[in-house]
């Protein structure tokens, strides 16, 4: 138990969960909602690393791109070309939104890579305001665009006649475990990658682990890059498909 | 037992006494208010920087890039077409010239022929003109040759009639030698 960990006995100790603790980034004291935190840091370099790769980046405007301005290109190609398959043509006006959440989502994830950083994706309160925002935004649009015929996405019309109903209660709540699944994925996945880190770091204690623990640290952390990237792949695709959903209610 | 986690997260608390988590932080409620607030910030944020001014920057380079590919493909057929348009004229070009250098070929012979005849027809006349001149100069040797002999044949004849002692008249002898000859 993390209050067994902080009393001072003797041994491995581990506080796995430390490092999501929100704590005012200058001084101390409590959390108000306008305190400048470890997490608003990190969200703030986000920007700045979204600033400097889609702005900097790309100040040139050359035909001919540098190195920085190709990676813009691609992300900008991959999200762009990623809404337009999923969403079809007229998904296309909500790219900006989507590469919003992609940007904010990949830069969070890769800058809390770094050693002594924190990761605002690693926390419920992020990804569950993000995957809320996707829902009642999808869902409004849903009713807007298509009016009660948006209610047609839970009817399913290919299935037989007996089967609707029951098919149509497995799609509410489906419907409705959608923002659930979609931000704890994310915040999820952070995380455990993150506190098994830390987890391994611990073992580092004891000198005839320690060069184990390295390796193992190593390899996780090969693995958290593969999963920070294909975390923000997810929740962008998804947020593809449930938006595919509101435009094109029927199956 | 107050130190519990359950039991502190339900009194309220985030972190134990000695700043450590309690079970998850994630489940803070009030850390809440604080991540929201700079998550929405942090995203409106992004969304100006991107639709503001990131993407159409972006979008604008592409559909530039695109339009200069497009330029340059279709400069590039055109350059082509051109190429074989060119090598087409330059074929025509090297045929004309060939067929032209046959037809000047030919009339050099025609000329040559005709230059050639002429010159055959001139020598030839002018053989015949030496040939038939010649003939004419042979036939008057020949009649003064024939003429010489009956000269010396009437000499002759006369000088024998004389040595054999009877006088004779030059005219008559002549005359004998005439018929003589012409018998």
């Amino acid at each position: 138990m993390a209050g067994e960990a902080h009393s001072e006995e003797a041994g491995l100790v581990f506080h796995p969960m430390d490092q999501f603790i929100v704590k005012p980034f200058f001084g101390d004291g409590g959390v108000s909602w306008y305190t400048i935190t470890n997490s608003t840091v990190w969200m703030a370099l986000a920007v700045l690393a979204v600033f400097a790769l889609l702005v900097l980046g790309t100040s040139k405007r050359s035909v001919i791109p540098t190195r920085m301005q190709s990676v813009a290109e691609l992300a900008y190609g991959f999200i762009y070309k990623m809404v337009e398959d999923i969403c079809g043509k007229d998904g296309v006006k909500y790219f900006p939104y989507i590469m919003t959440l992609f940007m904010f989502i990949v830069f969070a994830n890769f800058l809390g890579l770094l050693p002594m950083a924190y990761t605002p994706t690693s926390q419920i309160a992020v990804t569950a305001l993000m995957a809320f925002a996707v829902f009642f935004g999808v869902t409004i649009l849903g009713f807007v665009k298509n009016g009660a015929s948006f209610l047609g996405l839970f009817w399913v019309s290919s299935a037989p006649l007996a089967l609707r109903p029951i098919l149509a209660l497995i799609e509410v709540i489906s419907y409705f475990v959608r923002p659930v699944s979609h931000s704890i994925r994310l915040a999820g996945n952070m995380m455990a990658g993150h506190a098994v880190i830390k987890v391994f770091a611990g073992f580092a204690a004891i000198a005839a682990i320690a060069p184990f623990s390295i390796l193992a640290i190593t390899a996780m952390y090969g693995l958290e890059i593969l999963v920070s990237f294909i975390q923000a792949y997810v929740f962008t695709i998804l947020t593809c498909v449930y938006l595919k959903d509101a435009l094109h209610p029927h199956h | 037992m107050a130190t519990e986690p359950i039991n502190m997260e339900l009194a309220g608390k985030c972190v134990n006494e000695f700043g450590g988590a309690i079970g998850m932080p994630q489940l803070c409620g009030e850390w809440f208010g604080n991540q929201i607030f700079w998550l929405v910030v942090a995203l409106v944020a992004i969304y100006f920087i991107l639709s503001r001014v990131a993407l159409p920057r972006i979008g604008s380079v592409l559909a530039e890039r695109q339009g200069t590919i497009t330029n340059d493909i279709a400069a590039a057929e055109d350059l082509k077409v051109k190429a074989t348009q060119a090598e087409a004229a330059y074929d025509k070009a090297l045929i004309d010239a060939r067929a032209e250098a046959q037809r000047i070929v030919a009339v050099a012979k025609a000329d040559i022929q005709a230059d050639l005849d002429k010159a055959i027809a001139k020598a030839d006349a002018e053989i015949a003109a030496k040939t038939s001149e010649s003939e004419k100069a042979i036939a008057e040797i020949r009649a003064g040759a024939l003429k010489n002999v009956e000269e010396v044949a009437k000499d002759t004849a006369l000088a024998i009639v004389e040595a054999m002692g009877s006088s004779a008249d030059a005219k008559t002898v002549a005359a004998a030698v005439d018929a003589q000859m012409k018998g």
